[in-house]
Order: C-alpha cells, then sequence, then structure tokens
C-alpha cells in the first residue's frame, strides 16, 4: 500500500495511502481530496481527473492512446499532465507526487 | 441543540454530490441523505456496463466510503424512505414513522423505468435496470446460448445487448420507432451502431411495437407478442424504454411540477427551503430556450453543486453547461456534447468504416452538438469550446480550426433527422 502524496491548488498537502491495484483518482476520491473530480467514475470517459505527477512519473504505466488523445483539450495540460484514472499504483509508487489542478473545467 | 440542517432525499449522483460541495462550501449544519435503497450511493451508470458483464463488483461501485461520510459528518441513511413533506412545519415524514427536521430539503429522487403498460409485465423474467438490485437480477440471468429480448433501443438496451452479446447470449432488440436511439442521437451515430451490433449478432426489429407478454406453460421462456403479430421468444426480458421522474413527493406537497420537478438554473424549487437536483428536475435550458430534464451523470453532478451553492446563499454561479453523456458499446465510447435536436444538417468527420469518427450537429449558429465515436480529441475539444461559447453553437470554421484539421469545405452536409 503505498503513500501517495496529493497537492491541490492552494499548495496543501496530504498523504494517502492508497491500496495496492487502485488508481490515484480513486485514491483521491475516497480520502476527499479536492481538485478530481471524476465525473465518469473512472472509465475514461471524462477528462476530470487530471493531475500533474510532480515526481515518479518514470514508473507509470505508459499513456494510452486514448489517454494521449483525452487530454490534447483538457484545461491547461503541461508536460507533467495524466488522468490519474488510468495510474493504478502499487509498491514501486511509494511517495509519488501529484498536484491536482483548481479546476478541471 | 444544533440546527435542523439539511435532509436529501435520495442516494444517488446528485445526492452524494449536494452533501460532498456542502461540506466543501463550508455548511457546517448536520447533512443527512435518505437513501430509499437498501444500499450505500453507488454509481448507475456501470450497472449496464462493467457490472453486468460481471467485470467489477457492487463494491467497486460504492461512490465514497463509508469512513468518508463518516468524517465530514454525512447521515447515510439506507433504506429510509421519505413518505412526505410538511412545508408549514419543514419536516419530513419517513415511512418509518420518524420524521426529520430540516432547513434546507434537497429532493434527488431520480427516476424509474417507465413500464410498457402491457399485460403480464409483473413477471421475474421480466426486468428493468435502474438499481444495484434490478443489474444483479439480470446480471445472474445472462447465461451463454440464453435468450433476451430487449424492449427499447436506447442507451441502456444498445448497452445490455453489448453485455448480453459479450456473454454469448443470444439478444434481440424491440425498438417501436423507425430506428434505434431517436430520442438521444442522429441517423448517422444511430444506423453505425446498429450495424455494431448485427456484426456482433444482435437481432435488431425496429418498427416494432410491443403487446403483450405470455410466460411459456411449462415455466420455460417468454414471449414477446408484437402488434404486428410476430413473436419473439426468449428466456428473459428486459423492458428499457426510458424512465418517469420520481415527482409524487414533490407535488404530494404542492411544489410546481412539469415532467419533473420544476427548478431554476440553482435547482431552486418554488418553496425557497425546497431544492431539487438530476433526474428528477425540470431545469430551464439556455440552450433551448425551453424546460428541460436531464438523465446524466454531468446534469446530476453539476445540478448538485449549483444547488449546494444555492443553499449556503451563493448564487454567482448559475448551471448552464452544455450536457454532455457517454456509452461504452464493445470497443467503442460513444461520447456525446450538446443537444442534437435543435440541428437541421450535419457533418461527419472522420471514418466510420475505421470506427473512429465524429457527427457535427449545426442549425443557422454553428456546431450545437457533437457526437463522438472513438474521437475523444474532439468530445474534449467540443466541452472546451461550448463553454466558450455561451450561445451554444460553435462557429464551424471555429471548430475545424481548433481541432488543426481539413476545412469543412472537404464534409458533407446532410439533413438532419
Amino acid at each position: 500500500m503505498p503513500t501517495i502524496i496529493y497537492i491541490d491548488h492552494a499548495g496543501q498537502r496530504r498523504e494517502i495511502d492508497v491500496e495496492s491495484g487502485k488508481t490515484i483518482m480513486e485514491g483521491a476520491v475516497e480520502n476527499g481530496v479536492p481538485g478530481i473530480d471524476a465525473d465518469c467514475g473512472g472509465v475514461c470517459s471524462c477528462a476530470t481527473c487530471h493531475v500533474y505527477v510532480e515526481s515518479g512519473a518514470e514508473q507509470l504505466p505508459e499513456q494510452s492512446a486514448l489517454e494521449r488523445e483525452m487530454l490534447e483539450f483538457a484545461v491547461e495540460v503541461r508536460e507533467t499532465s495524466r488522468l490519474s484514472c488510468r495510474l493504478a499504483v502499487d509498491e514501486r509508487h511509494e511517495g509519488l507526487v501529484v498536484r491536482t489542478p483548481a479546476s478541471q473545467f | 441543540m444544533s440546527a435542523p440542517g439539511c435532509v436529501i432525499v435520495g442516494g444517488g449522483q446528485a445526492a452524494v454530490q449536494t452533501a460532498l460541495s456542502l461540506r466543501q462550501a463550508g455548511f457546517r449544519d448536520p447533512i443527512a441523505i435518505l437513501c430509499g435503497e437498501p444500499a450505500a450511493p453507488y454509481q448507475r451508470p456501470p450497472l449496464s456496463k462493467a457490472y453486468l458483464a460481471g467485470e467489477i463488483d457492487a463494491e467497486r461501485l460504492a461512490f465514497r466510503p463509508r469512513e468518508l461520510y463518516e468524517k465530514l459528518g454525512v447521515d447515510v441513511r439506507e433504506g429510509a424512505i421519505a413518505a412526505a413533506v410538511d412545508r408549514a412545519e419543514r419536516r419530513v415524514a419517513l415511512e418509518d414513522g420518524t420524521s426529520l427536521p430540516y432547513d434546507a430539503l434537497v429532493l434527488a429522487t431520480g427516476a424509474r423505468p417507465r413500464p410498457l403498460g402491457i399485460a403480464g409485465e409483473e413477471s421475474e423474467r421480466v426486468h428493468r435496470l435502474r438499481t444495484l438490485a434490478d443489474a444483479k437480477a439480470l446480471r445472474g440471468r445472462l447465461r451463454l446460448g440464453g435468450r433476451l429480448v430487449i424492449v427499447g433501443g436506447g442507451y441502456i438496451g444498445l448497452e445490455v445487448a453489448a453485455v448480453a452479446s459479450k456473454r454469448g447470449v443470444r439478444a434481440t432488440i424491440v425498438e417501436a420507432l423507425p430506428r434505434l436511439m431517436s430520442r438521444v442521437t442522429g441517423s448517422e451515430v444511430a444506423a453505425f451502431l446498429t450495424d455494431v451490433h448485427r456484426a456482433n449478432g444482435v437481432e435488431i426489429l425496429t418498427g416494432a411495437q410491443a403487446s403483450g407478454l405470455v410466460r411459456e406453460p411449462d415455466g420455460g421462456g417468454v414471449q414477446l407478442a408484437l402488434a404486428d403479430g410476430r413473436r419473439v421468444v426468449a428466456d428473459d426480458v428486459i423492458v428499457a424504454v426510458g424512465v418517469v421522474p420520481n415527482v409524487e413527493l414533490a407535488a404530494a406537497c404542492g411544489l410546481a411540477c412539469e415532467d419533473g420537478i420544476v427548478v431554476d438554473e440553482h435547482g431552486r424549487t418554488s418553496d425557497p427551503a425546497i431544492f431539487a437536483a438530476g433526474d428528477c428536475t425540470s431545469h430551464p435550458s439556455a440552450l433551448l430556450g425551453r424546460r428541460l430534464r436531464l438523465e446524466s451523470v454531468h446534469n446530476a453532478i453539476e445540478q448538485g453543486k449549483a444547488v449546494a451553492r444555492a443553499v449556503v446563499g451563493d448564487l454567482s454561479e448559475p448551471y448552464v453547461q452544455a450536457p454532455w453523456f457517454w456509452s461504452d458499446q464493445y470497443d467503442l465510447k460513444l461520447q456525446t456534447v450538446g443537444l442534437w435536436s435543435r440541428a437541421d444538417r450535419t457533418v461527419v468527420h472522420g471514418d466510420p468504416e475505421a470506427r473512429s469518427f465524429s457527427v457535427l450537429y449545426l442549425d443557422d449558429d454553428g456546431v450545437v452538438a457533437v457526437d463522438a465515436v472513438n474521437a475523444p480529441r474532439e468530445f474534449l475539444l467540443a466541452r472546451k469550446l461550448f463553454a466558450e461559447h455561451a450561445s451554444g453553437a460553435i462557429p464551424l470554421d471555429a471548430w475545424f480550426h481548433a481541432l488543426g484539421d481539413a476545412s469543412p469545405a472537404a464534409a458533407v452536409n446532410t439533413p438532419a433527422d
């Protein structure tokens, strides 16, 4: 169960233990982390779980074509942008840091 | 003693969103969610997709873990059913004989499946798909080699057909209108999906009016009689012909209802202490210039947020967004933004043969809706551009410019139907 560090747009930092196999989106939603809406519930249909991966990105699964295309027109996309419903975590992701945007739309 | 606080009737997406948004807005009084169903609030969209297919279990459907509601001070009451509202006393009476006081009451009562209104509909072999219990019952009946008749060729009917076909069930869709998805999309996407379902072995009967249901005498299957005299035999039948908004509680206490509980763009009803959100509401649509009832996750979420703001007195941000919807069938992701019913012509962009294309719906002002089939860029672009164009119409050149694709001169305009 890795600890994932979520930093919201106001700079508040939360350390959350996310069950292995669950996604960074689920970790946020289940623990009330603001900034991730996850309207579609995690099926890559809405792009409202957009995050910036600040560190630990190299251990994450590569972007699928679907995720890449969804991100192209998301709000304030950066190099570090990912859709957190695509990011299942395990022990390799201990200490991974994500920043959540001010708004998903 | 603390203030009575906010009572939310219903345990769906709109109910949960209202409660969470109230806490985010700094609302400190008690919040109670009266779930109605004997389950903590759960997501409905997977009931006709991943849950029905057996890919995920019920535990994965919960919106939030129980501990989070406790931490936020949200009293989630499973199985609590509201029976009546006393507006003068500001109390909700429950079916169990107790009652709860409120300062703010939020009606998020949802909708229920529309009955066919034919004989034989009440049978354990005739299913509906709205609740987890419904989905569980249907899931248990989707067996290899089984036969399923799906009455209704809308989103739910087609999603069930896709799951059934994947599980080796022989599915037949019986649609009363001349084509599938008449209410929710144009003829191009409907024709494409018809072909896809047929290629996956789903039988599709259009213009077929169900007239009666008879259980076969040996305790076997069910016969669905059609108005033209044909009969379709199956082990099970699912009726998926739309929903009826649950307005009874609101109507009984004298709130204005008109194909839904009448609310304004902040989710306020005709009583200043009562709000409503989600599938049960009829709200003013700036895009259509009339009232609209939407059955969607997005509508439930955004109305829930608007209601939470209104409860704490913040009317700065009315709910006026372009609606969006999604559906997953086979390897197809269908994403829709806007309301196509306003359009009188279409532009098809991309290649339906390659299973990736979009349909733009236009009126004289521009693009008023977009259907994206395996075309997530177009979906996101539509959401972005509709947010920037308050009129609800995106000029066609602005669309293609933003997309960075060839000009619309290459595209074909056809009449929308």
